[in-house]
């Protein structure tokens, strides 16, 4: 019989992580750290995050903001000697860390991302108009109207230029077949729970 | 050449009076001019973009992509789908090549899509289309039919990520792919040689992370001046709306003076085409091309 002496956290993000069976892989040469354009700005970069969790270092893993600084270049994954699909893992911790409730509060990405997605969701399309006023009021009505007044000048340039339509509020862009398209997301939530345990 | 026809994917920001309108416009425009049908794919969604991973997380985040591809056999079989986002695309391709190397990732999104009464099979690529120029057309062949060459002007050809990685067009390196520049010649205008071409622009973090992203947006703006360019071309609608829309607030932050027109592509083909302004959707710059506006068709 053989024996299973992988640590439990690697293990758990091989299960149930998007491409988390690729952490092993990493070899730490460091060239993801070098080549991401916000690196200076995560506390660990991605491969310090994969050494970390072959360490067995969930709490700080999975609380760190540092996989929501990815901006999605795609740079690591082009880079990496061994073809880790880094952006996707980061992804994928993101997503499990929120979905477990461990990512940081008030993370700004992460609330953003939330809202986009369920801004999408919605009505099938993104409302752009929507999603910039919601970023703007996240922290309060007041905050909101300043965020609104400082950016007002980008707002009506758009306008202007017919890139920004204020009756999207009213009468939004959207799919037609919104029963369908909420079965079918629903459907696959419903079945990624199951397959991943998170129900 | 023979007309070509494709099932088109134009995205969510590319909608009337959406942040990339002016993308949309130009690329009816330009295909109109290349000999291109494109059939919209009915009733496409959103593909997620980068940022829907958090909230949405894998299959959700697939299965949207399922979608539009499933639409997209159904209801323009025979053809490749074509994307001008380069978020969409990608969201597409990778989806597409996850759902094709695993039965059980195809056989879920299959049981999530049944929900809408659609099946996904595969039959169809998934391109941007850069691609169709450069693979179907090719330099020499879109140079044939140039009326009024983009002659003197300085463009820096801002690749960006999402266009170039990690799929990007075949043949070319990620480091320093050279299509654009190379259709920015074909046009008859000259294409800058500078060291930020395939800087991230911050992406959706602009939003979340202005301050962060505006130094992305600050290091490409100021390498296109310093080698000579008078103009940015991009064939990405959030390049461009980054690169564009955030040089006031890029200039408040460093006092730097940038005011630099970004414009897409299917804008020079079609000014070089013989295309009006208006065709081109150059009343949708926010910082006016006005050495395109010069050229372009009265």
């Amino acid at each position: 019989m053989s024996e299973n002496y992988r640590n439990n956290f690697l293990r758990e993000v091989e299960d149930k992580v998007e491409e988390g069976h690729w952490v092993k892989m990493c070899m730490q040469c460091g060239v993801c750290a070098g080549s991401c354009p916000f690196g200076p700005h995560w506390a660990h970069p991605p491969q310090e995050i994969f050494m970390m969790i072959r360490a067995g270092k969930r709490e700080e893993v999975l609380t760190s903001d540092s996989m929501w600084m990815c901006t999605s270049c795609y740079q690591c994954i082009v880079r990496c000697p061994r073809k880790l699909p880094i952006t996707h893992i980061m992804h994928g911790l993101a997503n499990y860390a929120y979905r477990l409730g461990l990512s940081p509060k008030k993370q700004p990405t992460q609330q953003f991302a939330s809202m986009f997605w369920n801004n999408l969701a919605q009505a099938g399309r993104v409302n752009e108009l929507k999603l910039s006023l919601g970023m703007y009021f996240k922290d309060g009505f007041s905050q909101g109207i300043k965020n609104a007044m400082a950016m007002q000048s980008v707002g009506l340039g758009m306008v202007k230029a017919k890139r920004l339509n204020p009756m999207e509020l009213f009468a939004p862009h959207g799919v037609k077949d919104k029963s369908g398209f909420h079965a079918m997301l629903k459907k696959a939530r419903e079945i990624e729970d199951r397959r991943k345990n998170l129900a | 050449m023979a007309k070509k026809t494709f099932s088109f994917y134009p995205g969510c920001s590319s909608q009337s009076k959406a942040s990339s309108s002016n993308y949309l416009t130009s690329t009816h425009s330009m295909c109109k001019l290349l000999d291109i049908e494109l059939k919209e794919i009915p009733d496409w969604n959103c593909c997620g973009a980068s940022i829907g991973y958090a909230e949405g997380g894998e299959l959700p985040r697939i299965t949207l992509s399922a979608r539009n591809l499933a639409l997209s056999e159904k209801n323009n079989p025979g053809m490749d789908v074509v994307a001008t986002c380069a978020a969409c695309w990608l969201s597409t391709r990778e989806a597409k090549e996850r759902l094709d190397h695993s039965t059980q990732m195809k056989a879920d999104a299959n049981e999530a899509l049944k929900e809408a009464g659609l099946a996904y099979e595969g039959k169809q690529n998934a391109r941007h289309m850069a691609e169709v120029l450069v693979e179907d057309f090719g330099f020499d062949e879109l140079k044939k039919g140039v009326k009024n060459p983009l002659q003197g002007i300085k463009f820096a050809g801002y690749v960006g990520c999402q266009t170039n990685r990690p799929f990007g067009i075949a043949g070319e390196s990620f480091e320093n792919p050279m299509y654009l520049d190379r259709l920015v010649e074909a046009m008859g205008g000259e294409a800058v040689t500078y060291d930020q071409k395939v800087t991230c622009c911050g992406g959706a973090l602009a939003f979340s992370e202005p301050e962060k992203s505006q130094k992305q947006i600050k290091d490409i703006i100021e390498s296109a001046y310093d080698h000579g360019a008078e103009m940015i071309v991009t064939p990405c609608p959030l390049c461009q709306a980054n690169v564009e829309i955030y040089q006031g607030e890029v200039n408040k932050r460093y006092g730097t003076k940038f005011n630099i027109p970004v414009t897409y592509y299917s804008q020079l083909i079609t000014v070089a085409y013989g295309g009006t302004a208006k065709e081109a959707a150059l009343d949708g710059q926010i910082i006016r091309a006005t050495r395109l506006e010069e050229i372009a068709k009265k």
